[in-house]
């Protein structure tokens, strides 16, 4: 057995869960889909006296659209992601589910989980930056709604409190003349990215670009908005100069990480390729 | 240290145990259940040696505890066949030599299992994509695939 002992609690409801990691404090960990937490258990990177596991609370699970927001439960696992069809009303979501790890680990991998865990080159945080979904928190003090943006301090750190749960995510849906993309480098297939980006573009009957998100991963110690890129590219007809522009620009006051995989530079200028590609995409769904 | 009881279906048996809640799924099959086909190779999900299906779909059993599973069905690469049998998709491995050391090969097998359940008629960049989360070492893939390709042909009829 490789991971070092801890005490296991497996509550059936957000409340009870809530409770526990109220009574315990940093002793307790909510044990989502594990395919982070369960490695790093077993690497002994992390240890807790305690886990509680979510994945006997009903409630956490499931996609419901409520007029123009999709709500997606935090325990949703990535492959009913990818394959259901209720999260369609948010194509970024599907786009990147098939990006994360292989189906075996979105079998059980969360979208919850995901986010909560916050690793800077995951494509869920970043999907949840570009289109400003709003988190609902649960603590024994109750219910709390937090903007994404407000939400990631820096690798693998959030602004929840010990006591507190992600419980679901609020995504806005949005209609009209609209594309996205996510693209990213990555070593394999299934890695986490060196670089990548989730974008989504709007286009006005003139196919002049009347609102653009483009979220960054890899690229920082958290998920980034480049919202200068952004502010440049609204009024502007889309084609294929402005968007190698665009693309500079995103990345163009970033301090990237360096590591044995990739240097700082490598990030800046692949990064700035993957903006752009990924923009064209998006354009491109939105023309047709 | 202080243990938890919990049964599940495994192979279509009932089996239960009195587990550490540290201990991995993976670990309760091998050394609970003696069900030594499921083979452990890296322990923290990279490799999927130990690929298992968890009420019908594939997971990692070293990166689930044992307790996680109680009230589960299960069924690893011993549940495939009848015993002495061989599976559609274990004839396609041999007929393809999809296997040299066959370490790797009782995760490629149960997550092709899963696979073809859910994609009869996969084309190969769909299988390429299906078995990229088991590694092997020996074979180069290319045998892996074309048996697949000729499970997903016997399945058919």
């Amino acid at each position: 057995m490789k991971p070092a002992p801890f005490e296991y609690h497996a509550p059936e409801t957000v409340p009870d869960v809530v409770g526990l990691l109220a009574e315990y404090g940093d002793e307790a960990k909510p044990l989502a889909g594990g395919q982070s937490l369960v490695p790093m258990l077993a690497l002994r990177l992390t240890r807790f006296e305690h886990l509680v596991d979510l994945n006997r609370v009903p409630a956490l699970s499931g996609v419901e659209r409520r007029d123009d927001t999709l709500v997606v439960g935090a325990m949703t696992r990535q492959a009913t992601i990818e394959r259901g069809a209720q999260a369609q009303a948010v194509p970024l979501l599907g786009l990147a589910a098939p990006l994360i790890g292989h189906v075996q680990i979105r079998n059980r991998g969360t979208l919850g989980g995901s986010v909560a865990h916050a690793d800077p080159a995951a494509e869920m945080p970043a999907v949840a930056l570009a289109l400003d979904a709003e988190l609902e928190v649960a603590s024994p003090a109750g219910t709390r709604m937090l903007a994404s943006a407000d939400f990631f301090v820096g690798n693998w750190t959030t602004v929840l409190g010990d006591d507190e749960l992600l419980t679901a995510l609020h995504f806005p849906v949005w209609s009209g003349r609209c594309g996205f993309a996510v693209d990213e480098v990555a070593r394999r297939h299934g890695d986490f990215a060196l670089t990548g980006v989730a974008c989504g573009v709007e286009l006005d009957a003139n196919d002049t670009v009347s609102r653009v998100v483009i979220a960054l991963f890899g690229m920082g110690s958290t998920p980034l908005r480049a919202r200068a890129a952004e502010e440049a590219l609204v009024g502007r007809r889309p084609d294929a100069d402005t968007l190698d522009e665009i693309g500079r620009l995103a990345v163009a006051d970033l301090d990237p990480p360096e590591d044995i995989h990739a240097s700082a530079r490598y990030r800046s200028v692949v990064g700035a390729h993957v903006v752009t590609r990924g923009l064209t995409r998006a354009v491109q769904e939105a023309r047709t | 240290m202080s243990t938890l009881p919990i049964a599940m279906t495994v192979n279509g048996e009932p089996r239960r145990g009195q587990v550490e809640a540290r201990k991995t799924l993976a670990d309760f099959l091998r050394e609970d259940c003696v069900l030594t086909g499921t083979h452990l190779g890296c322990e923290h999900g990279v490799c999927g040696a130990c690929t298992v299906i968890v009420d019908g779909a594939a997971v990692r059993s070293c990166l689930m505890f044992a307790v996680q599973a109680d009230g589960a069905d299960l069924t690893t690469v011993e549940g495939l066949a009848e015993p002495g049998q061989l599976s559609p998709v274990q004839e396609a491995f041999r007929e393809e030599h999809g296997l040299q050391c066959g370490f790797c090969t009782p995760g490629f097998v149960v997550s092709v299992h899963a696979f073809l359940a859910q994609n009869p008629t996969p084309s190969r960049d769909e299988i390429r994509d299906a078995l990229a989360g088991n590694l092997c070492r020996c074979t180069g893939y290319q045998g892996i695939i074309r048996a697949v390709e000729r499970a997903a042909a016997s399945m058919a009829g």
